[in-house]
């Protein structure tokens, strides 16, 4: 059985970063889903939610065990299984004429988070922030008009936690895990 | 605090003094002269020309495995860096630590492939702990001190710091050497276990009937052979050391088991696949360890200390994980260890031993290696530093040089790099100058490194050579004999005159071609008061036995066939 895992980390934000940690990814044979970095509230780090597809059971500890080792990485936090807000941005460039036009503004007024951003004679830009979930829905409604380019920024994520974590921060997935992870 | 006005250079060879550092090696170059130029002012450093940076990495690998100190090597840029680089990876396998420091172009050249620009930290962040591209002359001493503290703190390992020239030119104040590493957060080991972790450990080894202890580096690392060896008689455990652990626990003590693995001996193999509770103390369960997963101690529960925490799980599942120090792991767990005699499962593994000895087996005319490497066990007590080459040589040393001294025995494990034995055996002696050191060497892996003897001739460091000459890549040939029909491919390293090249290089070079003068060819070397290389024309058909073929496991055993033979009893462990 594999899952989807939803990783937060605290890395300095130093030039090579992003290459140590994708390096780490890839040679560990991970599968990174989407990986978002950026500011975070204290000026000398960055934040990264990073999704990782297809963990195997047996490489959950791993995942984030290894990206701890990282040293530019100063706090590693397995979300999945915690209360967490996740989103993720959508630009969406469908091809539509003055027909059709008016469906697709309807189908966006079923999303929240949803607008048209640019509109042309053939085509508009859709813009929509939410859980993966409602940009899928609304990726799938839009299929038929035909998508003609997609930028989507991979998902952002908070904890509920009131506690903010501290430096140095680790929250692996249970250490002892299921009997199945034995061998 | 005002300073001097140092040069970036200075501010290196500072940094190395203040952490006490007075033996590197290296090799100079274009793009880090500027650090050679001020070397030259430091005479309490020693520097060790060495004639390839292979040879620099390895030999401080070998210095750091043989004193505990952290190995210091130093490269110019590009060519120079990159040849430095197996010797990175093989220090990050064995966890070593090592702090490399090379040149870079100047920085504004960095990203034009300016000559000799090599992107140096982006080819080794797979091979180092961590590495930095240092890009101002006042960041130098914070660098080296976190440099030196991720190298050797934990799991230790290697630290590369590229140093661009202009950088090590450049005139800045030097306020001294930092004492404290402070900003460090992404930097914090587990040294002391968690209570909860200690207590399940606990709890499994005193309802197990059947416990092994499997004994690795991270025992040698934390020193806790003293802890390690109250546990085991605490608990009346037997003990298997791994390659890497050789001499955590004492060769001649009744619970030492020899190694297991896809060379290790039979019983000791019996012994794990018997046993219901392994405990492994600062190793990763390398696959040569544990072959096929499925089949690796299938009755057991595994309990696993490490003080990494990215080992507990990698390879096998730890039913009680513990992550720390071996040291203050050992600690915590001795006191909620039960006292136990243990009668029944002792005399089994007995039994396994008698019924299953690791013999030497003797050829006529020429000798084995196996034999050559008993001998010099027995002439030098079990006492020298051994260092080896990696292939059947490697295998037969690590089942025959038994002993009892921490570090003494060094090898190139996880990566497996033909060629460490020449450097790193200069390394170990320079570092241990009154120790014996015998570098067991494989003929091919000993020229891949042979430019290394003008350097130990120039150190007179007095290391005695032993190349068990079978004139072939032996492990490949084992192979291909054992995996391929016998179709050999590409085996034959016939080098030049060993004799004659020891002379070359100004050292004693001995020939044995007969078992009877093995004794007397060891005892020349050992009197000899400066390097010797004894070439040992030794049997070429011998294989290392026992065999567990890679990825599977103690039923596909293959026992040498010899030894089977014999009437049991009669062969001698
Ligand atoms: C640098 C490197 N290249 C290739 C190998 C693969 N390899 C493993 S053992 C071996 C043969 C070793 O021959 P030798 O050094 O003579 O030792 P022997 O096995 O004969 O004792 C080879 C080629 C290796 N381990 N390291």
């Amino acid at each position: 059985m594999t899952m989807r895992r939803v990783i937060s980390a605290l890395v300095h934000d130093r030039p090579g970063v992003l290459n140590r940690v994708a390096s780490m990814f890839r040679r560990r044979g991970f599968n990174i889903a989407s990986l978002t970095v950026g500011h975070s509230e204290k000026p000398e780090f960055s934040r990264m939610t990073i999704v990782v597809d297809n963990v195997p059971e047996s490489a959950l500890w791993q995942v984030t065990s290894q990206l701890w080792n990282v040293v530019d990485v100063v706090e590693v936090m397995d979300i999945t299984d915690e209360d967490y807000v996740a989103r993720e941005t959508a630009l969406i460039k469908v091809r539509a004429n003055q027909e059709n036009r008016g469906h697709i503004v309807e189908i966006l007024d079923l999303f929240r988070g949803a607008e048209v951003v640019s509109v042309s004679p053939s085509t508009v830009i859709l813009e929509i922030t939410g859980p993966t979930e409602q940009v899928e829905s609304l990726l799938a409604l839009l299929e038929p008009y035909g998508i003609l380019e997609l930028m989507r920024t991979g998902l952002v994520a908070l904890t509920k936690d009131e506690e903010v974590p501290q430096d140095g921060e680790f929250r692996g997935p249970a250490l002892v895990g299921a009997p199945s992870q034995r061998r | 605090m005002s300073g001097r006005m140092l040069a970036g250079g200075e501010f290196v060879c500072e940094s190395l003094q203040a952490e006490g550092v007075d033996l590197v090696f290296g090799v100079p170059g274009g793009a880090i002269l500027p650090l050679y130029d001020h070397i030259l002012k430091y005479p309490s450093i020693h520097h060790v020309l060495t004639r390839h940076e292979q040879g620099a990495a390895h030999a401080a690998d070998g210095y750091a495995r043989a004193t505990g100190k952290v190995g210091v090597c130093i490269a110019t840029s590009g060519p120079g860096a990159i040849n430095l680089a197996v010797g990175l990876g093989t220090s990050f396998m064995d966890s070593t630590p090592i702090v490399a420091i090379t040149g870079q172009v100047t920085r504004p050249a960095i990203g034009k492939d300016a000559f000799q620009e090599t992107d140096v930290t982006g080819v080794t962040i797979p091979v180092t702990k961590h590495n930095y591209l240092v890009l101002s002359a006042t960041d130098i001493p914070r660098v080296m001190k976190e440099a030196f503290h991720i190298a050797r703190s934990a799991r230790p390992g290697p630290v590369l710091v590229d140093l661009p020239r202009d950088v090590l030119q450049e005139i800045d104040e030097f306020t001294g050497y930092p004492e404290t590493v402070d900003d460090l957060p992404g930097f914090r080991p587990i040294t002391h276990p968690d209570p909860i972790q200690v207590e399940a450990a606990a709890e499994l080894i005193n309802s197990a009937k059947r416990p092994v202890i499997l004994a690795g580096r991270g025992v040698l690392v934390a020193q806790a052979e003293k802890e390690l060896q109250e546990l085991a008689e605490k608990a009346q455990i037997p003990v298997i050391p791994t390659l890497l652990g050789i001499g955590s626990f004492p060769g001649n003590h009744y619970l030492y088991l020899s190694l297991m693995g896809m060379h290790g001996s039979a019983f000791a193999n019996l012994v794990v696949d018997e046993c219901d509770l392994l405990v492994n103390v600062g190793s990763r369960f390398d696959d040569r360890i544990i072959g096929r997963v499925a089949d690796f101690a299938p009755n057991a529960k595994i309990v696993h200390l490490n003080i990494d925490r990215s080992a507990i799980h990698q390879n096998v599942f730890a039913d009680a994980p513990v992550i720390g120090d071996a040291k203050n792991s050992l600690k915590a767990l001795l006191p909620q260890v039960d006292k136990q005699t243990r009668t029944e499962w002792l005399s089994r593994v007995d039994d396994l031993r008698r019924e299953h000895p690791l013999v030497v087996r003797d050829f006529d005319g020429k000798p084995s290696t196996q034999y050559v490497i008993k001998r010099i066990h027995e002439l030098t007590n079990g006492k020298a530093f051994i260092v080896t080459g990696v292939g059947q040589h490697q295998m037969w040393a690590a089942q025959h040089y038994v002993t009892d001294r921490p570090n003494s025995f060094i090898t190139s494990g996880g990566l497996g790099t033909m060629g460490y034995e020449v450097p790193a055996a200069m390394g170990a002696q320079m570092g241990m100058p009154d120790e014996q050191v015998w570098s067991i060497c494989g003929d091919a892996g000993f020229q891949m490194t042979l430019q290394e003897l003008a350097t130990i001739r120039d150190e007179k460091a007095p290391v005695k050579f032993a190349i068990m000459n079978n004139f072939h890549h032996g492990m490949v040939r084992q192979w291909q004999t054992l995996f391929y029909d016998k179709r050999y491919s590409q085996i034959d390293t016939t080098g030049p005159d060993f004799v004659k090249l020891a002379e070359a290089y100004g050292m004693l070079g001995i020939r044995v071609e007969d078992v009877k003068d093995v004794d007397s060819a060891i005892k020349r070397a050992q009197d000899h008061d400066g390097p010797v290389i004894v070439d040992f024309l030794v049997e070429i058909d011998e294989l290392v036995y026992p065999m567990i073929p890679a990825g599977q496991s103690v039923n596909e055993m293959v026992e040498d066939p010899w030894t089977q033979q014999q009437p049991l009893g009669t062969v001698a462990r």
